[in-house]
């Protein structure tokens, strides 16, 4: 016999998370793994938005800048590793050579082949993208974190200014996106 | 640097990158689509990828300074990532959000998003490139003409 309530919650759940959750949680936990083996060997809360300025310390004398400076080179290789990890996994799993059942490919954007791995390409427009990423290097900024290190690291530490803060750019970010889908623009 | 580095302390770093872009990679979160398909609630999967890394860092932020005294590769003790709440929490909380919200990247994600072959979020990175120089120029400026004044009076 199918109650009502079986029929209910798969429906819900495939409406909620049309990919199924597992990528989501895997790729989550990775996250965190990656910042907790930082934590773990140096004491640091890594964050990946202060690259930003401790980079522009390279190419500026602007105090701000500055101040990241005995930063900066380590800095530079957190995000070049960010880089790596992505790359790996676009040789591995996006390329198809290894496959898990926690595994969901996606059907956003567009693959490409290149020397018979697949690499992916964003449909989001080029105006959005350099107009948004403007905001998100004044905020993440101003705001004291980004989603690393508010939403993960600060939020992992029960930081209420971090909780706070990532409350906000949420509410803010639902409300833009939504604006921004309500006068048709897409992608 | 003038501070001696244990030599492990590079490595290590990278090491934390690699497996914090992966992870970004394979949940897709390196996609802007993705963020925004979570934004436009289309698909709330994004929520467990910030609340993966953030049930795994304060497991560890939890347990680690209770375990050990020191961090191997610094000599630093174990601290939590506190800061100190103002305006600018949500100020720039919210100048991140409509970022966010527009462009579907965020700084670690548009990072890894290079990583996964994603050639176009170079225009999203110059961005954050302008703007963290566009507040860093202000905020200088506005300390300077601040010390200034300070020493004047």
């Amino acid at each position: 016999m199918v109650t009502e309530l079986e029929l209910f919650v798969p429906a819900l759940s495939e409406s909620l998370f049309p990919a199924g959750i597992s990528r989501y949680a895997v790729g989550g936990l990775l996250v965190g793994l990656g910042a907790v083996v930082i934590y773990l060997g140096t004491g640091i809360s890594a964050g990946a938005s202060t690259f930003l300025e401790s980079t522009l310390s390279y190419v500026s004398d602007q105090s701000r800048f500055q101040r990241y400076v005995s930063s900066r080179d380590w800095r530079v290789v957190f995000t070049l590793g960010i880089i790596g990890g992505a790359f790996v996994y676009a040789l591995t799993f996006q390329s198809g050579v290894v496959s898990s059942g926690l595994y969901e490919s996606g059907t956003t954007g567009q693959l490409y082949d290149l020397g018979g791995f697949s690499l992916w390409l964003t449909d989001v427009q080029p105006w959005r993208l350099f107009l948004g990423g403007i905001l998100v290097g004044i905020g993440t900024r101003i705001g004291k974190g980004c989603t690393s290190g508010h939403g993960v690291c600060g939020v992992g530490s029960g930081s209420k200014t971090s909780i706070v803060g990532v409350i906000t750019f949420l509410i803010v970010a639902v409300g833009t996106a939504q604006v921004v889908m309500a006068l048709g623009v897409s992608p | 640097m003038e501070q001696k580095r244990h030599p492990l302390f590079i490595p290590l770093i990278f090491v934390g990158g690699l497996i914090f872009g992966f992870g970004l990679g394979f949940s897709h979160m390196a996609r802007p689509e993705v963020v925004l398909n979570f934004l436009q609630f289309e698909d709330f999967g994004l929520l467990f990828v910030m609340g993966g890394a953030a049930v795994v860092t304060a497991i560890a932020f939890a347990l680690v300074p209770r375990l050990f005294d020191r961090a191997p590769l610094t000599g630093d003790t174990y601290g939590r990532r506190l800061k100190a709440f103002d305006r600018n929490v949500l100020i720039g909380g919210a100048i991140f959000g409509v970022g966010w919200g527009l462009s579907g990247i965020c700084p670690g994600a548009a990072y890894a998003s290079l990583g996964v072959g994603n050639v176009t979020i170079l225009w999203a990175l110059a961005g954050m490139f302008v703007g963290a120089y566009i507040q860093g120029y202000w905020r200088s400026q506005r300390a300077a003409t601040k010390s200034e004044a300070t020493s004047a009076g």
